[in-house]
């Protein structure tokens, strides 16, 4: 049985004249990992922006854990991780997990208890109180993450979780991801990198605000008769 | 409102972390009114260098007040280089009928004050003519001589321009620096991305700027009270009225400029543009407030001042430290310095809306 966690129906927008998405059909389903892959500019940001209804829409309808967005009380149950790490660099570790834990309204024992378990599953149990400014790019990721799945997110929405990162850690990122997502989660994970394409469940092909593909990678490779995602693209783009 | 505790404890902690900017932010205000101090309170009596030569009548040196220097000279020099030369500000020559001044006038400002000192010098030699010509008459026509008695509205005689000028002054520091500290604060967060990772929680919008206004304003108190108190108690301000005015006014005016504060950050796409910004909301404040007299600025110009908060902080201010009024008197200002905190608020509340639409 599939159970819808997100989804755009027909989601269009503007900024002033630019469109920026146009005609986007996306559904997120319970322990599937979504990718959003697409060059840079091609409105993966925008796309998950509206999707959890940070953006508003000038078309279409966006749908989280059964609730038309934008809704406040839902973003509590969205683990969102941005771009940028996004940590105050003075604070140490686990004063930044109690700041964005007490915003996610986590409180007293029970954040302690989420705090320590997330930071072992990020593999910053040792270095939890040291300041955030003598982290390496790797593992200000993980923490990022750790505070991202927070109070057990049911969806998570990941821009560019593997940007900057050595390859080990972007390995363990996706296992990680996959290890959430057969524990039931539903996940997006809007990438440029169009290798971890074949890492997800369903990829989404965006280019300039169109989705010109989506389906199961390797029936993707076949269609564009690919080996890989990248050929994908560079196939479309000589159409084009 | 789970989430405005959160906020006032992670900026306390990143204050507390990151020292220097906090104590920078209550030293360098200090510095500046200290400089102002020694600049405005002590220069007062500019002391003054005269030549003459040396056949002059002694009652004239003699009439000149304690900040002149007479330097007498035994031949008539050139003037051209005497005045470089010896650093002298004028010289004067007396006839019998005339007086004869050269004014250096390389600061005109200085020019008066060696005026009013040469007109003491000749008072000096009329009185003196006056009593040979008084003494000669009988005693019954001579009137009483006449006694002045001077007594000042506000403040003393020994008042000077940096006491007309400190409570707005302090204000404009005051204003200054926590505009600069809230705007850069917040810059700061959306730069790193922390804002948008607040905004991705349920807290709400006004729960996030009311927890951004009442942190960074429990430090401006403390900034505030210690700005004060060090006029008070180094600088030797004397204030009339109310120290509790004093600093309510203080604290509503630096709450005003953290919510402006707020506002602006969310204004600008660099640094630079910033900084611009805070200049624009600053700079004319300083012709606005008061701080320079009004003679000197244009009635519609001056009219601009009430668009600004600092006008009304630096009006209540005089009338508590200098005039000694209280409540009847300013309560107008107050609410005007409320107005401004409640609109810039709003304002940054709607502006939120860019980040996030809920």
């Amino acid at each position: 049985m599939t159970e819808i966690i997100a989804s755009l129906r027909e989601a269009e927008k503007k900024f002033f004249f630019k469109q920026v998405l146009t005609d986007i059909n996306l559904t997120v389903n319970r322990g599937e990992i979504v990718g959003l892959i697409g060059p840079e500019e091609s409105g993966k940001t925008t796309c998950l922006r509206c999707l959890i209804g940070m953006e508003d829409l000038t078309g279409g309808e966006a749908h989280v854990l059964n609730k038309k967005m934008p809704k406040l009380s839902v973003l509590n149950r969205i683990g969102y991780m941005s771009q940028e790490t996004a940590l105050y660099e003075t604070l140490t570790a686990y004063e930044n997990m109690v700041f964005f834990g007490k915003l996610k309204n986590l409180k007293g024992r029970n954040l302690k208890d989420e705090i320590d378990k997330k930071l072992r599953l990020v593999e910053l149990q040792d270095a939890g109180h040291k300041a955030v400014s003598k982290f390496s790019n790797s593992m200000k990721r993980r923490l990022s993450l750790a505070i991202t799945l927070l109070g057990e997110p049911p969806f998570i929405v990941l821009d560019e979780p593997t940007a900057g990162i050595d390859p080990k850690s972007r390995i363990w990122v996706w296992n990680q991801l996959r290890t959430f997502a057969d524990a039931g989660t539903g996940i997006i994970v809007a990438t440029q990198m169009m290798s971890e394409a074949e890492q997800c469940d369903t990829a989404a092909l965006l280019m300039d605000g169109k989705i010109f593909a989506q389906g199961k990678p390797k029936k993707l490779m076949d269609e564009f008769n690919a080996s890989t995602i990248e050929e994908v693209f560079i196939n479309k783009e000589a159409v084009i | 409102m789970n989430g405005i505790k959160a906020i006032i404890e992670r900026l306390y902690k990143s204050m507390l972390k990151n020292v220097k900017i906090p104590v920078l932010m209550i030293l360098v205000p200090l510095a500046v009114l200290t400089l102002m101090y020694l600049v405005f309170d002590v220069n007062n009596n500019t002391s003054i260098r005269l030549g003459v030569p040396d056949t002059t009548n002694t009652t004239f040196i003699e009439g000149m007040p304690d900040n002149v220097e007479v330097i007498t000279y035994e031949l008539a020099p050139v003037l051209e280089t005497l005045l470089d030369a010896d650093d002298l500000d004028a010289f004067v020559t007396i006839a019998d009928k005339s007086l004869n001044i050269t004014y250096k006038n390389e600061d005109p400002s200085k020019t008066p004050a060696v005026q009013r000192a040469v007109e003491k010098g000749v008072q000096a030699i009329e009185n003196e003519r006056l009593e040979r010509v008084i003494s000669a008459l009988p005693e019954e026509a001579v009137l009483s001589e006449m006694e002045i008695e001077t007594s000042y509205l506000y403040g003393h005689s020994e008042s000077t321009f940096f006491e007309k000028m400190f409570p707005i002054l302090t204000g404009l520091l005051i204003f200054f620096f926590a505009l600069l500290f809230t705007s850069i604060m917040l810059f700061r967060e959306r730069t790193a991305g922390t804002a948008e990772r607040i905004l991705s929680t349920s807290v709400r919008r006004s729960g996030i700027i009311l927890g951004y206004l009442t942190g960074f304003g429990l430090f401006m108190t403390l900034q505030t009270a210690i700005i004060v108190l060090y006029s008070i108690y180094l600088l030797d301000m004397n204030v009339t009225g109310s120290l509790a005015f004093v600093f309510v006014i203080n604290i509503l005016l630096a709450l005003s400029a953290a919510a402006a504060g707020i506002f602006v950050s969310m204004l600008a796409n660099t640094e630079f543009q910033l900084m611009i910004i805070i200049l624009l909301i600053t700079v004319p404040q300083i012709f606005l407030s008061g701080l320079i007299p009004f003679v000197h600025i244009g009635d519609w110009f001056n009219g601009i001042g009430y668009g600004f908060p600092l006008r009304y902080a630096g009006e209540a201010l005089t009338e508590v430290i200098i005039k000694g009024n209280g409540w009847p008197y300013i309560w107008n200002e107050l609410l005007a310095l409320m107005l401004f905190i409640t609109g810039f608020t709003v304002l940054a509340i709607l502006k939120m809306k860019k980040y996030r639409r809920t």
